[in-house]
C-alpha cells in the first residue's frame, strides 16, 4: 500500500524533469541555429565555427584550455552559482505561496550592505578564531536585513492586499538608493589605493568564509565553503516546504488562499512569513558572496539593480520552484554563462550567447505542461510501435492515454 | 519652471505610455510581464533605424520625419516581439508569468547578441545629426515667452504623439464595440465567447497593442532619457510602467495621475540640484544639503504611501493571467 502511495508521488517528478530536459535540449538547439545563421551571414565568420561555438557552449567551464584552468573555471562556477542559489530558493519559496518575490534584488543589496558593514566594523584584532564569529555575524547581519525588507512587502500584502509586485519594485529602488547613501564617504570605502568605486574586501579585517582547502583543489577561484551551506540551505527548504505543517500551509495558501483560509489556516501569517524568508535567502545570498574575503562591492547601485537577484526568477521558474532543483538550475545556469565567456575568447561569437540560450529554455519551460501533456501520446505511440500494432496491445495503450489524461 | 516642466515630461511619457501598454494587455486577460524587455526591442529597432537613415544621408534635411519613421519602426518591433508572449500565453496556455520571463531574458540577450557582432561594442548610439540638428523638438521657435517654449520648442513631438495616442486609446478602450468586447475577455472570457466574442483574437489584439506601445515607450525613453543609447537595457523602466499602471487601477486615468506624480517626483530627484522654482537665483533644494539618493527615494516611497492610504479600492482585471480554457465555461 505505502509503496504505491510512493509511486505515484514520484510520477509527476520523473515527468518535470523529463519535461525540464526536452527544454533544454530546444534551447540550445534554438541556440545553434542562431549561431549557425549568424555565421552564414557575416563574412569575418566561417560556417563551421557554429558547430565548433556550440560545443564551447556546451563544454561550459571544461572548454576553459588547459587542466588548471578548467579546474578554476569550475571553482568559480561554483562560487558564482552560490548566491544564484539562494535568491532562486528566495523567488521559489514565494511562489510556492503564490506570490512573485521580485523584490530579490532589493533584499539581496539590503544584505550586502549590513554584511559587509558588519565585518568591517567589529574589530577581530586579526584572530582567526574572531574572525571567524564575525562572518558568522555578518551573515546573521546580512539575513535579518533581508528579512526586513521582504517584510515591507509581505505586510503590504497580508494586510493592506497590495499587489506585492508593485510594493517589491519600489522597495528595489528605494534600496538600490539606500545602500548607495550609507556608503558614500564612508570609512568602508577602499580609498587607500583609489579604489572609491568600491568597497574594502572583508579581509582586510580578517573576516573570510572558510576555503576547506577548496583553494587548493579550484587554483585561483574564489570557491570557500558557502557554496556547501547555500545546498543545505535548500535540502533544508525541501524538507520544510515537504514535510512540515508550515509547509504544507504555506502550499495550501498558494494553490487556493480562499479554501486555505476556510480550512482554518492563517493567511496572513503565512503570506508575511513567507515573504519574511524570501527576503532572508536572498539576502543571505549576498552575505555568502560578499564575505568571500575576495570580493569588492561596487557600491554605486542608485542607477541599476543586481542581476543576481532578478536571475533568481529563471532559476526557480527552471526547476519548477522545486529546491532541490534549484541547485541544479542554478549551477547549470553558471555552466552555461562560463560557456559563453569561453566563446567570446574563442570564436566571433560573443557571450551573450549564452543568455539567449538561457531565455529560449525558459520560454519553452513556460509551455511545459502543454508539452508533458503530449507525454501520454507519445508513450502509448512507442508502445504500439513496439506491439506491432496488435489490436490487444493497441487497446491497453488507449486506455494507457485516458489514464494519462487522468492524472494531468 | 520652464526647466522643471521640460524635465517633467521627460519622465512622464514614457512611463505614461508604457503604462498603457501594460494596461492593455492585462485589461485583455494577458500579464505582460515582458514590457522591459519589449521596450528593449522596439527601442534597438527604432536605434537602427534611425543609424541607418543618418549614416545614409536620406532625410537628413527633416530629422523630425527620421524620428517618426523610426518611433512606427519601434512600434512594430515591440508589436512583434510582443508575438512571442501572445503566442505562448494565447495558443499554448503557458504559464504568463514564465513567459514573461523569458522574454524579458530573450530582449537584452539578442539586442546585446547583435550590436556586438555588427558594431563591435556593447551598446549602439544614435549618430548625431550634421549641422547640430536635434532629432524630435515639435516647434522651433525661439521666440515664443518662456513659459510656452516649455510646451512648444522645447518640448518633443514625442510628447504630443504620445498624448495624442492616450486619448485615443482611452476612447477606444471604453466607447467602441472591439474596446468592451477587449475588456470582457479580461474579466468573463467565458461570457464574452458565450455571446460569440473570439477571446483568443481579443487577447492577441490586446497584447499586440500592448507591444507596440512598449516598443514605442521604449524608443522614447532611450532618446529622451538616455541620450540615444541602445544598450539592451532601460533601467528597469518596463517594471516601473506595470507598478504605475497597478497603482492606476488598471485605468488611463489613475495610470495619467500615477505616471504624472512619479514622474514630477523623479524630474525632481534627478534635477533637484538645478530647480529654482521662483527664479530668484537661490538653488532651494540643493542648499538644504541633502544627497541626491534622498532625492531619489522620494518617488519611490511616495507611492508605498499613497498605495498605504488607497489599498482596498485596488480591482484587477478578473480572469488576467488564467489562459482561457473552452472546457471551463
Amino acid at each position: 500500500m505505502k509503496n504505491t502511495k510512493d509511486k505515484k508521488l514520484k510520477l509527476p517528478k520523473m515527468e518535470g524533469f523529463i519535461s525540464a530536459l526536452i527544454c533544454i535540449v530546444c534551447g540550445i538547439l534554438v541556440g545553434f541555429v542562431i549561431l549557425l545563421l549568424l555565421a552564414a551571414f557575416t563574412p569575418s565568420i566561417p560556417v563551421g565555427e557554429a558547430l565548433s561555438g556550440l560545443g564551447i557552449i556546451l563544454g561550459g567551464p571544461f572548454a576553459s584550455g588547459s587542466g588548471a584552468d578548467v579546474m578554476t573555471a569550475i571553482g568559480t562556477m561554483f562560487f558564482e552559482a552560490t548566491p544564484l542559489i539562494m535568491t532562486g530558493l528566495s523567488v521559489a519559496l514565494a511562489f510556492k505561496n503564490g506570490l512573485f518575490n521580485i523584490g530579490a534584488p532589493g533584499q539581496y543589496l539590503m544584505g550586502t550592505a549590513a554584511s559587509i558593514i558588519t565585518a568591517l566594523s567589529i574589530p577581530t584584532g586579526g584572530s582567526a578564531f574572531a574572525g571567524f564569529i564575525v562572518w558568522i555575524a555578518a551573515i546573521l547581519a546580512g539575513t535579518v536585513a533581508g528579512v526586513i525588507w521582504g517584510m515591507i512587502p509581505g505586510f503590504f500584502k497580508a494586510f493592506l492586499g497590495v499587489n506585492e509586485v508593485i510594493v517589491c519594485i519600489m522597495t528595489n529602488w528605494i534600496a538600490a538608493n539606500l545602500v548607495s547613501w550609507i556608503f558614500k564617504g564612508s570609512r568602508y570605502l577602499n580609498v587607500a589605493s583609489g579604489h572609491t568605486a568600491y568597497t574594502l574586501k572583508t579581509s582586510v579585517n580578517g573576516v573570510a568564509a572558510p576555503k576547506l582547502g577548496l583553494d587548493k583543489i579550484f587554483p585561483g577561484s574564489n570557491i570557500d565553503i558557502s557554496i556547501f551551506i547555500a545546498i543545505a540551505m535548500a535540502v533544508v527548504l525541501y524538507i520544510v516546504i515537504n514535510r512540515t505543517t508550515f509547509g504544507y500551509e504555506l502550499k495550501a495558501c498558494g494553490s487556493n488562499r480562499d479554501a486555505a483560509k476556510y480550512a482554518g489556516m492563517n493567511v496572513k501569517r503565512n503570506i508575511m512569513l513567507s515573504m519574511m524568508i524570501s527576503g532572508g535567502l536572498a539576502a543571505m545570498g549576498a552575505s555568502f558572496f560578499y564575505l568571500n574575503g575576495n570580493i569588492e562591492f561596487a557600491w554605486e547601485t542608485y542607477s541599476s539593480l543586481p542581476d543576481t537577484g532578478f536571475n533568481g526568477i529563471p532559476v526557480a521558474l527552471l526547476a519548477g520552484s522545486d529546491p532541490i532543483g534549484v541547485v541544479f538550475s542554478s549551477v547549470f545556469l553558471r555552466y552555461l554563462g562560463k560557456g559563453g565567456y569561453n566563446l567570446a575568447g574563442y570564436t566571433g561569437f560573443n557571450e551573450y550567447v549564452s543568455d539567449l540560450i538561457v531565455a529560449v529554455i525558459i520560454y519553452f519551460a513556460g509551455f511545459a505542461n502543454f508539452i508533458r501533456s503530449y507525454f501520454p501520446e507519445v508513450g502509448a505511440f512507442f508502445r504500439r510501435i513496439i506491439a506491432g500494432k496488435g489490436k490487444k496491445d493497441a487497446d491497453t495503450a488507449e486506455t494507457l492515454t485516458a489514464k494519462g489524461g487522468e492524472n494531468r | 519652471m520652464t526647466f522643471l516642466i521640460q524635465q517633467t515630461f521627460i519622465c512622464t511619457i514614457p512611463l505614461l505610455i508604457v503604462a498603457m501598454a501594460g494596461m492593455f494587455a492585462e485589461r485583455s486577460g494577458i500579464i505582460n510581464i515582458a514590457l522591459d524587455g519589449i521596450m528593449i526591442f522596439g527601442s534597438f529597432g527604432g536605434a537602427l533605424t534611425v543609424y541607418a537613415f543618418i549614416k545614409s544621408g536620406l532625410f537628413t534635411e527633416s530629422p523630425q520625419l527620421i524620428y517618426v519613421i523610426a518611433m512606427i519602426v519601434s512600434a512594430i518591433a515591440g508589436a512583434l516581439f510582443s508575438l512571442l508572449l501572445s503566442f505562448s500565453a494565447i495558443k499554448l496556455k503557458a504559464d504568463q508569468t514564465i513567459a514573461g520571463t523569458a522574454v524579458n531574458m530573450l530582449a537584452p540577450a539578442l539586442v546585446l547578441f547583435v550590436i556586438k557582432i555588427f558594431f563591435m561594442q556593447d551598446k549602439l548610439v544614435m549618430p548625431t545629426l550634421p549641422g547640430g540638428k536635434t532629432l524630435n523638438f515639435a516647434i522651433l521657435n525661439t521666440e515664443l515667452p518662456e513659459f510656452l517654449q516649455a510646451f512648444f520648442s522645447r518640448a518633443y513631438i514625442s510628447t504630443y504623439i504620445v498624448l495624442g495616442l492616450y486619448i485615443a486609446l482611452s476612447v477606444f478602450l471604453y466607447k467602441t464595440k472591439t474596446g468592451l468586447r477587449l475588456r470582457a475577455c479580461g474579466e468573463h472570457p467565458q461570457a464574452a465567447d458565450s455571446v460569440g466574442v473570439s477571446v483568443s483574437a481579443m487577447r492577441y489584439l490586446g497584447t499586440t497593442i500592448s507591444g507596440a506601445l512598449g516598443g514605442l515607450g521604449g524608443f522614447i525613453y532611450i532618446t529622451t532619457s538616455a541620450g540615444g543609447t541602445a544598450a539592451g537595457s532601460v533601467a528597469g523602466m518596463g517594471f516601473l510602467a506595470i507598478a504605475i499602471m497597478i497603482f492606476g487601477n488598471w485605468k488611463p486615468v489613475g495610470i495619467a495621475l500615477g505616471s504624472f506624480l512619479f514622474g514630477l517626483l523623479r524630474c525632481i530627484g534627478s534635477a533637484y540640484a538645478s530647480i529654482d522654482i521662483n527664479g530668484d537665483g537661490v538653488f532651494l533644494l540643493q542648499e538644504i544639503g541633502l544627497p541626491m539618493y534622498f532625492y531619489n527615494i522620494i518617488p519611490y516611497a511616495a507611492v508605498l504611501i499613497v498605495l498605504m492610504f488607497t489599498a482596498g479600492k485596488s480591482r484587477a482585471p478578473k480572469a488576467e493571467g488564467i489562459p482561457y480554457d473552452k472546457g471551463m465555461r
